[in-house]
């Protein structure tokens, strides 16, 4: 069971560290908020299940997945009024020099 | 803010998203005395509730307390932290002494009964303050 919370945390730990680095290497707001948006909600959503698995399956377990449910719900909700909002205000996606 | 945000999954997941915050803004003050949460945090949720509905929905939004209405609750509230309060002083204690209230109960019981009271009256005060701030900071300007 501990392998499997391990694989989790880990991949928890992966997801949210790619994400940090998408945010500072993209190169505009939209592109930006891709990373963090999805980066984000994966790594974690996985580092709560992983703490739920390594806790055994009791009360404070129930509550983590709760917690999982509602970032899951709650994250891209927020990237969603972010680029819409940005949108809005006239903020031009990123394009390649050339093109 | 005065006109609604206006998408559809953000109109769908607020109606989905809003009840929880209820129900957990009063698991949060019930179980306050055994649990991390209290009267202030329950009372935060409570005011969110009110600012999400004016920030999604726009001016004429479901969930709705004017201003003045805000203050007047802000009032009662604040009322009833002193009522419990008095309450305690006329059974012959102090002020706040949770254990002179006349309950049928044991004294960490009653202890407990007359802090429910209390946080009762500190949520309402802080959701109508939260309300009462975001209105003052979106009111339009009358000329």
């Amino acid at each position: 069971m501990k392998f499997v919370a391990l694989f989790f945390l880990l991949g928890g730990f992966f997801f949210t560290t790619v994400a940090a680095i998408g945010v500072i290497r993209f190169p505009d707001f939209y592109t930006r908020l891709h990373a963090s948006g999805k980066g984000d909600t994966l790594g974690v959503a996985m580092s709560i299940i992983g703490l739920a698995i390594y806790n055994g399956f009791n009360l404070i377990s129930l509550k983590l997945m709760f917690i999982v449910v509602f970032i899951f719900l709650a994250n891209p909700i927020g990237t969603h009024v972010l680029s819409r909002a940005a949108y809005r205000s006239g903020i031009k996606p990123w394009v390649r020099k050339g093109e | 803010m005065n006109k609604r945000f206006g998408t559809i999954v953000l109109d769908t997941s607020f109606r989905f998203i809003i009840p929880f915050i209820m129900v957990y803004s009063v698991y949060v003050l019930i179980h306050g005395e055994d649990s991390p949460g209290g009267g202030f945090q329950a009372g935060a949720l409570f005011g969110i509730v009110f600012v999400l509905s004016r920030l999604v929905q726009g001016e004429d939004c479901a969930l709705k307390i004017s201003g003045t209405k805000a203050i007047m609750l802000a009032g009662v509230g604040t009322a009833i932290y002193g009522f419990v309060g008095v309450l305690t002083l006329i059974f012959g204690g102090n002020f706040l002494q949770y254990g002179a209230l006349p309950l049928n109960m044991h004294e960490p019981e009653r202890h407990a009964m007359g802090i429910l009271g209390i946080e009762i009256g500190v949520t309402l005060c802080v959701m109508a303050t939260i309300i009462a701030i975001f209105d003052a900071l979106t009111r339009r300007e009358e000329m």
